[in-house]
């Protein structure tokens, strides 16, 4: 689903962050990716989404290449990221508001939108939670709550940027049970070997700009 | 979040349409601000102080705030009397006190005071994301709701930054003085504090392309307009007539 071929990319003050990096990512897979703060984690789920286009190199998704912002638009439909700090990717008064955004950009009619709210919350064990208000919830709600946004627009892939980093063991626990149940294929990121041992079925490293699997 | 202590009460104007709200204010606004005529102000005020006392406010805050209003409205006090041309009513020192600059302070005060009270009762007892949903309907253009609504939604998380920063720098003995240490502290503070807005609205733009953001805000939440919003649009929307007539009607 997800091609990533002999990608380059430097930082704009020319901090060399992938060299000639290759990765692929199919229907199905669970994959880690663990390296240290700065590595270049987050900028590769960036890549995959277009956010930040690669100096080198071709991202294919879907089976077609994607270069421009145009081409992005559409993987952005289908694949789901999960932004590390949550307080980005929440910006609705309510939460029924913000998990209502991504299927309302979708022209959904709003009697269904309606409908996946409710279902959606409840996917996450958030029911009734509708008409909270975002800023007043807990650092793990709101991470639920990201989750759910995602869900509603029901994306083929998940981009999961380091999802438990902050929360306590409950709710690291919740967020990991909702992935291995609800989630066919998707990615992790996270600077903890142990989260991705959880919730993966195969863990890559970052090492000298390239991705390099590990032994679980 | 910023308090909006108005918000949450039970009068009828708490549960009333913001689309009935916002034209009967931006109306009674338009004809007081204009008008020329003690008739008009007189009742526009106690339009104004009816609709404060239906909307059941705490009457302290509401003083509490007519006062901030009355602080901007002093300094013309102090300045208007004397460089109003008009017909001299006291002088001392070489300086004349005019009737008309008497007149023009009272009536602005009376203006501001009713305008501001009016707003009170209508504008405040609904949330801010009810007035901007009522503003997308009543067709204000897209851009500057997103700019009411975003500005809202984010001087809370700037101010949220900046009590972080603060806490932060007195964790490490940072007591303001007025050496250039603290001017140069408080700089770095307000360097932080812009470097990090602008971070953020990047990711949060980011995360709303993400979600297939294209330019448009599809509103999810809808309020009903319900019989009392018509009766009450008719009964206001009267009262507003009738000054408007007062000032440009016959009545003379």
């Amino acid at each position: 689903m997800i091609v990533l071929k002999n990608i380059s990319f430097s930082y704009p003050n020319g901090l060399r962050v992938f060299e000639d990096l290759n990765f692929r990512l199919r229907k199905g897979d669970r994959i880690g990716i663990v390296g240290p703060n700065g590595s270049g984690k987050t900028t590769l789920l960036h890549l995959v989404v277009g956010l930040i286009k690669p100096n080198a190199g071709e991202i294919v998704v879907f089976g077609k290449p994607r270069k421009e912002e145009k081409d992005f638009r559409e993987v952005r439909k289908r694949v789901g990221l999960l932004f590390q700090d949550p307080e980005d990717q929440l910006f609705c008064p309510t939460v029924a508001e913000d998990v209502a955004f991504g299927p309302l950009n979708l022209r959904i009619p709003k009697e269904e939108v309606h409908r996946i709210v409710r279902r959606t919350l409840e996917e996450v064990g958030l029911a009734g939670f509708e008409d909270r208000v975002t800023y007043n919830l807990s650092g793990g709600e709101k991470k639920l709550v990201s989750l759910a946004t995602l869900f509603a627009m029901n994306p083929e892939v998940l981009l999961l940027d380091e999802p438990t980093a902050g929360l306590d063991e409950e709710a690291t626990e919740k967020i990991e049970g909702i992935l291995r149940e609800k989630v066919e294929t998707y990615i992790i990121v996270s600077h903890l070997r142990d989260v991705l041992e959880e919730t993966t079925d195969r863990i890559f490293k970052m090492e000298e700009g390239r991705l390099v699997q590990v032994e679980i | 979040m910023i308090a909006e202590p108005f918000a949450h009460g039970k009068s009828i104007f708490h549960t009333m349409d913001p689309r009935v709200k916002v034209p009967i204010v931006l109306g009674f606004s338009v004809v007081l601000a204009v008008s020329d005529k003690t008739p008009v102000l007189v009742m526009g005020s106690i339009f104004a102080v009816i609709l404060v006392l239906i909307a059941r406010l705490n009457l302290r805050q509401v003083l509490t705030r007519l006062l901030i209003v009355n602080t901007f409205v002093a300094f013309l006090w102090i300045l208007l009397p004397f460089s109003f041309p008009g017909r001299p009513l006291l002088s001392f020192w070489g300086l004349q006190i005019t009737r008309e600059g008497i007149g023009a302070c009272v009536m602005i005060t009376v203006k501001s005071n009713a305008i501001v009270l009016a707003s009170m009762a209508l504008l405040s007892t609904s949330t801010v994301f009810g007035l901007v949903h009522g503003l997308h309907h009543l067709k204000v253009p897209d851009k500057l709701v997103h700019l009411f609504f975003f500005s809202f939604r984010y001087i809370h998380v700037i101010h949220m930054e900046y009590h972080k920063i603060i806490d932060a720098m007195k964790a490490r003995g940072f007591e303001p003085g007025t050496g250039i240490r603290t001017y140069k502290a408080y700089a770095y503070l307000i360097g932080t504090l812009f470097l990090k807005s602008s971070e953020r609205s990047k990711r949060i733009y980011q995360a709303m392309i993400c979600r297939g953001f294209d330019g448009t805000f599809w509103v999810f939440q809808h309020f009903s307009f319900r019989r009392q919003d018509l009766v009450a649009l008719i009964f206001m929307g009267i009262y507003v007539l009738f000054l408007a007539f007062m000032q440009w009607g016959g009545l003379r």
